[in-house]
Parts: C-alpha cells; sequence; structure tokens
C-alpha cells in the first residue's frame, strides 16, 4: 500500500524538473519538452487523487489535459519551424528580437 | 509490498528520464528520455487503476506527440547545444524560486499528509464509466476540444507551410 | 440715524464707476470726443448730484444722513454693510473731491489730447473718482478701506499710465508698495478696533469710544488703534516715513498729480484722522505722535523743496510738506482746521499743478526750471493764474492759503509754542521756494529751446507739430481760473471762525469742548502778522537770489558744499531704503524665494518625478529583454511567490 503523499511527490519532482528544464536549457525543443514534462507530473497528481477520492472526473480531466497537450505541441512545433526558417537558429538566446 | 516496490521502479524510471532531459546535450537524446517517462507513467496510471487512462498515455502521449518531437528534431537536424550565456535572471531568480516553490510544497506534503494508503487498482477506470462521464457530464468540454484540435490543425498547416515561391524571391 | 428723505447717494460714486466701465469696454473704439465726453459726463453729473444732495441736505433735521446700500459680511456679533454716510465731514470732502475732480478731468481732455491711450486715461481717472468717494462717502472702516486700497490701485495705474518708460513702472510700483506698508498699519488698527467694539460702522464704535475715559499713559488700546491708523495716514498721506513715493509719482501725467497726489488722494489720510478723532482724543500721546510727524515731515519737505530744478517734484515736494501742516491741526486737536487747509489746498496746490501742466505743454515737455524763464510774457493766462496759486500757498491774505494756514498756526501755538515755531520756518521756506520757482520759470530770460525745434521732453505726447512756446488751449486754460477764483475766496469761509462752526457737529463730541470759537485775540493778530511778514520775507529773499543777483545761489550752494548735496539729494533717504530694506528684500526673494524655493523645491519636485519616473522606466524596460529564458525565471519566481502566499494563508 503506498501513501497518497508518495504520488505526490513524485509529481512534484516531475514538475521541478519541468521547470528547471525550461530555465536553464537553450534548445528551444529541448524546452517544449520540458513543458511536456510539467504536464505529465500533472496528469499523475491528477489520477493519485482520482484514486484517492474515488472520483472518476479525475481520470476524465487527464484527457483533457492530454488533448490540450497535443494541440499545443503540434502548433508550437509549427512555430518552432517557422521561426527555425526565418532566424536559422534553435538556439533561443539568440531569438531576443522583440525587446526594448 | 508487491505496491510499493512496483511504484518505486516506475518512480525511479520517471526520476532517470526527467533527470537525463535535464543532463543531455542533443535534444534527440533529451526525447529519447521524456518517452521513456512517459512509459513509466503509465505504469504508474495502471497501479492506480486507471487503464484506459494508462494506454491513452502511451499511444497518445508516447506514441503521437513525442514522435511529432522527434520528427521535427529530425526535419531541423537540431545539433548539440552551444553554451550561450543567455539570461542571469533565469538562473539567479528563477532556479531558486522553483526550489523555494518545490521544497514548500514537499514539506507541506509530508508534513500535513496522514497515513492514507491508495490500494493498488484503486480506482478501476474503465472506458465505459469514462465514456458515461466522458459523453454525460463533459460533453460541453468534449466538444470544445474538438474544435481546439480543428483550430490546431489548421495553426499548425498554416504556420509550418513552406513560403510560395514567389514569397521567397520577395524575401 | 437714517432719515426718512432718500438723497440716493449711492449714486455719485455709481456714477463714476459706470463711467469708467462704458469708457473700459468700449472705449478704445470710441472716437476722442466721444470718450472726453463720456468722461465728462458721468463725472460732472457725480458733481452736480453732489450739489444737489448737499443742498437737499441742509433741509434734513440733522446733521447726519445713512443710507444703507447692502448688506455684506454677516457673521453673529459681526455685521458690515455696504452704507452711504453723509455729515458735515463728508460734505465738504464730496464738494472738494466732486468739484476738483470734475475741473481736472475737462483740464486733462487738453493735456491728454495728443497722446495714444486717451481712452484708458480717462478709464482710470473715473475708476480713481469711484473709489474716492467710496472712500469719503463710507460709513465703516471697511468700506473706507476698500476706497483706500481701490484709490492706491488708481493711484498705480495712473502713476505707471506710460508704462513702457521704466521709471515709470517703477515709480508706480514703489507708490503701491509704499502704500502696502501703511495699509498694514490700517488693517492691524481695524482688527484692533473689531476685537474691542465688536464693529467696524463708524456710529457704534465713536459711541462706544466716547464713552472711555482718556489714556493719559500713553498705553491702552486707544493709543494703539491712533498710532496704527496714523501708520496708514503716513502712508496714504506722505509722511515720514512713508512719503518715498510722491516725489516719484510725479512721472505720472500732471493732471494725475494735480488729482490725486494734491487734491483728494493723499488728503485720506487726513481725513480717515479727522474721522476718527473719537479715538484720538481718548489717547493724547498719539495725538502727540500725529503733530511730531507733520511737524518733521512739513521742515523735512520744505528744506529738500529748496533745491529741487524739476518743477514738479517742487510742487511734490510741497505737498508733503503741507500736508504735515495737515497733521500738525489734527496732532494738537484742530481737526477742523486741518480739514479748512485741505480744503484750500486742494485749490491751490490743485491749481498749481495744472498750471506746472500748462507750462509744460508750453514749452514741449521740458520740466527742469533751469531751462524755462522769461515765460510770463509768452503765457499770459497761465501767468497768472500761477501766480495766485503761488501767493495763496505762501499764505498772504486775503488768499485762501493764508487764512488756513494762520488757523493752524494759531491753534498749534495755542498747545505748544514750538510747533508754532517750526510751522513758521516752513512757511518762511514755502514762500521762499514756492516764489523761486515762479521767478525761475517766469521771469528773466528764456533759457530753453522750444522756440528753436520741437524738443521731445519727457513728457509723452507732447512733441506736437507746433514748435514754439504757446499757450495751452481754453479747455485747458478754463479749470486754471476756476481754480485760481476758488484760491482766492475759498479762504473766506473761514473769517470768524465759520468754519469751524459748520464742522462742530461733526467734531463736538470730542472730551472736553475743543477750541472754542473765540474772538479775535490781540495774540491770534500778532501771530498773524508775524507770519505774514515771514511770507514777505520768502519772496524778498527769492526775489533777492533769483531776480537780483542770479549768481548767488550758486556761491551759497558751493560754500555749503556737503551740506547742499545733502539736500540736493534728499537727504539720501531713498539710498537709506534701499540699502536698508529693499536691496536685502531682493537678496532675500531671489536666493530664499526663488532659487531655494521656487527652483529648488517646487521645480526640481516636479522636475524630479518626471526624471524619476524616466529612470525607472528606464530600469525596468530592460526586463523586456526578448530573452525567453528571463522570462521564464521571472514566471518561475512568481509562481513561487503565489505557492508561498497560498501555503502561508492556508496554513494559519
Amino acid at each position: 500500500m503506498v501513501p497518497l503523499h508518495y504520488y505526490l511527490v513524485l509529481s512534484g519532482i516531475l514538475f521541478a524538473c519541468g521547470v528547471t528544464g525550461f530555465l536553464i536549457k537553450r534548445n528551444i525543443i529541448t524546452i517544449f519538452m520540458s513543458i511536456e514534462l510539467m504536464l505529465n507530473g500533472v496528469n499523475l497528481s491528477f489520477v493519485a487523487f482520482a484514486a484517492h477520492w474515488h472520483a472518476l472526473s479525475g481520470q476524465v480531466f487527464v484527457f483533457f489535459v492530454m488533448v490540450v497537450a497535443a494541440a499545443e505541441a503540434a502548433v508550437g512545433l509549427a512555430i518552432i519551424i517557422a521561426v527555425y526558417r526565418t532566424r536559422e537558429t534553435l538556439n533561443v538566446d539568440k531569438v531576443n528580437l522583440l525587446k526594448l | 509490498m508487491l505496491h510499493l516496490t512496483l511504484f518505486l521502479v516506475f518512480g525511479a524510471v520517471c526520476l532517470a528520464g526527467a533527470i537525463n532531459l535535464l543532463v543531455q546535450r542533443h535534444p534527440i537524446n533529451s526525447a529519447l528520455s521524456l518517452v521513456a517517462v512517459m512509459a513509466a507513467l503509465a505504469g504508474e496510471y495502471l497501479l492506480l487503476g486507471a487503464e484506459f487512462v494508462g494506454a491513452v498515455q502511451v499511444i497518445v502521449y508516447a506514441g503521437a506527440i513525442m514522435v511529432l518531437f522527434v520528427f521535427v528534431i529530425m526535419l531541423l537536424n537540431a545539433g548539440e547545444e552551444e553554451r550561450t550565456r543567455g539570461s542571469h535572471i533565469a538562473l539567479l531568480i528563477g532556479v531558486p524560486g522553483m526550489l523555494t516553490g518545490s521544497l514548500l510544497i514537499a514539506w507541506v506534503l509530508l508534513h500535513h499528509s496522514g497515513t492514507e494508503a491508495v490500494g493498488i487498482g484503486a480506482l478501476p477506470g474503465p472506458p465505459k464509466a469514462l465514456a458515461q462521464l466522458l459523453f454525460h457530464d463533459f460533453l460541453l468540454p468534449f466538444e470544445v476540444t474538438s474544435i481546439l484540435i480543428l483550430i490546431a490543425i489548421l495553426g499548425s498547416v498554416v504556420l509550418a507551410a513552406k513560403p510560395e515561391p514567389s514569397q521567397e524571391k520577395e524575401n | 440715524m437714517t432719515s426718512e428723505a432718500n438723497l440716493h447717494l449711492s449714486w455719485i460714486p455709481l456714477l463714476a464707476l459706470t463711467g469708467a466701465t462704458v469708457n473700459g469696454f468700449f472705449g478704445k473704439r470710441f472716437s476722442r470726443s466721444l470718450v472726453a465726453a463720456v468722461a465728462l459726463a458721468f463725472c460732472g453729473a457725480a458733481f452736480v448730484w453732489a450739489l444737489v444732495v448737499v443742498s437737499r441736505f441742509s433741509f434734513l433735521p440733522e446733521p447726519v444722513y445713512s443710507e444703507p446700500f447692502a448688506q455684506w459680511i454677516q457673521i453673529s456679533g459681526f455685521h458690515v454693510e455696504f452704507a452711504f454716510f453723509l455729515d458735515h465731514l463728508s460734505l465738504i470732502m464730496l464738494l472738494v473731491v466732486t468739484g476738483v475732480g470734475f475741473l481736472i478731468h475737462i483740464y486733462s481732455v487738453g493735456y491728454m489730447w495728443d497722446d495714444p491711450s486717451f481712452y484708458r486715461f480717462f478709464t482710470y481717472l473715473n475708476l480713481f473718482m469711484f473709489f474716492m468717494l467710496t472712500l469719503v462717502l463710507a460709513n465703516n472702516y471697511l468700506q473706507m478701506f476698500i476706497g483706500w486700497e481701490g484709490v492706491g490701485l488708481a493711484s498705480y495705474l495712473l502713476i505707471g499710465f506710460w508704462f513702457t518708460k521704466d521709471s515709470a513702472a517703477s515709480a508706480g510700483k514703489k507708490a503701491f508698495i509704499v502704500n502696502r506698508i501703511g495699509d498694514f498699519g490700517f488693517l492691524i488698527a481695524l482688527f484692533l478696533i473689531i476685537q474691542h467694539f465688536g464693529s467696524l460702522n463708524f456710529t457704534q464704535v465713536f459711541d462706544a469710544a466716547g464713552r472711555l475715559p482718556m489714556e493719559t499713559a500713553g498705553a491702552g488700546t486707544m493709543t494703539a488703534v491712533g498710532l496704527l491708523l496714523m501708520v496708514g495716514a503716513a502712508g496714504k498721506s506722505a509722511q515720514i516715513p512713508l512719503y518715498v513715493w510722491l516725489p516719484d509719482a510725479m512721472e505720472g501725467p500732471t493732471p494725475v498729480s494735480a488729482l490725486i497726489h494734491a487734491a483728494t488722494m493723499v488728503t485720506a489720510g487726513v481725513y480717515m484722522v479727522s474721522r476718527s478723532h473719537v479715538i484720538f482724543e481718548r489717547a493724547p500721546m498719539a495725538l502727540t505722535v500725529v503733530a511730531i510727524i507733520g511737524t518733521v515731515t512739513a521742515l523735512f519737505a520744505a528744506t529738500i523743496g529748496i533745491t529741487q530744478t524739476d518743477i514738479k517734484k517742487v510742487l511734490a515736494y510741497s505737498t508733503v510738506s503741507q500736508l504735515g501742516y495737515m497733521f500738525i491741526a489734527c496732532g494738537v486737536g484742530a481737526f477742523s482746521a486741518g480739514i479748512f487747509h485741505l480744503m484750500t489746498h486742494a485749490f491751490f496746490k490743485g491749481l498749481l499743478f495744472l498750471g506746472a501742466g500748462s507750462v509744460i505743454h508750453a514749452v514741449g515737455g521740458e520740466q527742469d526750471m533751469r531751462k524755462m524763464g522769461g515765460l510770463r510774457s509768452k503765457i499770459p493766462w497761465t501767468f497768472w493764474t500761477v501766480t495766485v496759486g503761488t501767493i495763496a500757498i505762501a499764505g498772504i491774505p486775503p488768499f485762501a492759503g493764508f487764512f488756513s494756514k494762520d488757523e493752524i498756526l494759531w491753534k498749534a501755538y495755542q498747545n505748544n509754542w514750538v510747533y508754532w515755531f517750526v510751522g513758521l520756518v516752513t512757511a518762511f521756506i514755502t514762500s521762499f521756494y514756492m516764489f523761486r520757482m515762479w521767478f525761475l520759470t517766469f521771469f528773466g530770460e528764456y533759457k530753453g529751446d522750444a522756440d528753436r525745434h520741437d524738443s521731445h521732453g519727457n513728457d509723452h505726447g507732447h512733441g506736437h507739430g507746433h514748435g514754439g512756446v504757446h499757450e495751452s488751449p481754453m479747455v485747458m486754460l478754463v479749470p486754471l481760473m476756476i481754480l485760481a477764483i476758488l484760491s482766492i475766496i475759498g479762504g473766506w469761509v473761514g473769517i470768524g471762525g465759520r468754519f469751524e462752526h459748520f464742522l462742530a457737529p461733526v467734531f463736538q463730541t470730542g472730551v472736553e469742548a475743543a477750541h472754542e470759537v473765540e474772538p479775535h485775540s490781540s495774540m491770534e493778530e500778532i501771530l498773524m502778522l508775524v507770519s505774514v511778514a515771514v511770507a514777505v520775507c520768502g519772496l524778498a529773499l527769492a526775489w533777492l537770489l533769483y531776480v537780483k543777483k542770479p549768481q548767488l545761489p550758486k556761491q551759497i550752494a558751493e560754500g555749503m558744499g556737503s551740506l547742499y548735496r545733502a539736500v540736493f539729494n534728499k537727504y539720501y533717504v531713498d539710498e537709506f531704503y534701499a540699502r536698508l530694506l529693499v536691496k536685502p528684500l531682493l537678496l532675500g526673494s531671489t536666493n530664499i524665494l526663488w532659487k531655494g524655493v521656487d527652483q529648488g523645491v517646487i521645480d526640481a519636485a516636479l522636475d524630479g518625478s518626471a526624471t524619476g519616473a524616466n529612470e525607472v522606466s528606464d530600469s525596468i524596460r530592460h526586463m523586456q529583454s526578448g530573452n525567453l529564458r528571463s522570462y521564464a525565471g521571472w514566471i518561475a519566481a512568481g509562481a513561487a511567490a503565489v505557492i508561498v502566499y497560498m501555503i502561508w494563508v492556508g496554513t494559519r
């Protein structure tokens, strides 16, 4: 029998790794993947709570999260392709023209 | 006991994959470790009894989204990451902030939780039950998400389309 | 004290105000004749109505008449209203102001005819009449103060009439500021009166004051009030130490000098002191101070007048001196004598100033007497009228000045022979310098150059086409003639004490029945002869120095050396004030108020806030660096902050 908070701590660690990746990585695609990691961590949290409280809607919500993640991944990668075409680089530090 | 062992195994794989994603320099390696994370998470879901969610995780997330990622990495021929000094703020403020937040949450979780245990396969999630919920209580969000997907398709097609030859000449 | 009949006193000042308003708003578009007609019509109407009022007033049962106009301040326990008041004292002032004022209006039409700001002059002149009449006809101190300030304003506007000239603008400022100092004293006196009597109404205050005992120790509220009122009067009537504005006020056009600085405005101080005689009679120390100030000023100004070369400056110092006489009279308690002299002074000083204006007009703008001379054959009318004025001011019977001046000297002698003696010496000096002016201007050889070409003197608008010394037009001469006649017969109303008797209802409410009308005592007759002799001596000395032996004055001046220079430079009083008061004030103003407060605090605050906003935004704008990772960092930090907050709230 696994206590609930084990799942939650794991979920938290995954989320923290996602945030760290977002902060320290320079390749835009890797940053995107960190976002997916964050979303996964949250999904785990949802499912764990659903099991704890016996509420199935937690799992339904996971669906929606996945749908949104998919849509976002698709559009985001399309943008990355467009940016790569014009700027010839995937280094996020080089794409910094939008400044004051 | 078995439950705990399995949980720890899958958890270890998750963590290893997550940390590997951070550590690797080439994005393809990061993508593959993310696939590993997702697979392990599917295992976790099964442990919690969410069978349909676990299956969908593998099919959609690991099978479609990550494939898309790998595809784009190969299309763009992304190489190893360069070392550029980007931002002081991210390292100086962001990381400590993130650490603070996480540690606080961890402390709360560990401090305030009791010994409630989640049994193995605690809440079965067969497709039938989920479908009941999805198409009755959550019908509207369901339809909205389908529109969302449509928009995403349109958007990505437009954004990623190759520019017209005439436009390229102008550029 | 309201009577049944309604004399419509309010019409008199309001007519003048209407004239000012019409000319002020529309005068620019009127033709010159129309402007003059409007101004003269309204001023003349005021004068005519004043005559009507006077005739009707004599039929009233009581010698006082009060006409309420409107309510003003109504706080519990303190009321002030706009109301008009007439008794014998204000009756005399009313006639003098409207009468002499009207004559000077007529004169100004001729004098200012060539001036481009013709309508502005008459606007201000009518405005002045309005304020002066408000002052004279007021029935409470506050309304009098309105008129007081208003005439100060009109004086500023008219002295600085040719404001493009630096000296004129400065003179206007000086007059206003020095007046203000006096007004401050006046205001404090008003506050004391309110505190002590709870009202500013003349009848109420004087009734209450009449019941007070005499303050002999020289300390007390009435003394304080009296001294402060005297400060105000010293400012307005140009006594020591606040007389310095009057000689500079000669920068204004000559009719202004005649009306404001000879006949009416400067007499407001004397009027105010006479009106407050009840208060002064309760404070003998204040009265002594008044007399001393008057005496010293009279002598002081007369000595300066000996050496002046500008014809208007001589008359200005003469005015200061004669005002000193009026204050001597008030100071010894002979208020009616002071008012008598006020009236005759208005006639002959107005005449002298208008005559001087006529002379200046004749020689094309020159005001320096050393460049005049021999004008008696060229401008005979002016000559004869100015002669009448000179004889009147010297105090030679039977002209007007003799009667009033002698009355003052007699009353002064009865109080303290020192006042009489100084007054006598001043009379000698007055006679001397007035006849000096007369000789220098009209006798001898003409030393000027108006005959050769048009001299553009310091008088605006007098470089008109006709060269040569010429007589003034009729419109300027008729007022001169009328004033000359008044200067001759004006004193005769005082013979046998009739003037004093006339003013008895006003001044008899004093503590003691002041000087009763005595029959001619032998002492009085002796003194009369002495003063006449003194006046004639002055004439003789002037004749000696300026006709018989014209080289003597220069020798005497050189012989006296530094004393002469001191007198010629007006005893350096202006320089003294400048060093003592003006310079520190300007320094303080520049360094503390301008650079310190205005620039350093106010401007710096505004500029600083603008610069600060600039700098803050400048430093913040670097947040938008276009760098994705720093955005992410901020997001993470912000999220952490929110989490911390929520945990903190959740675990409380």
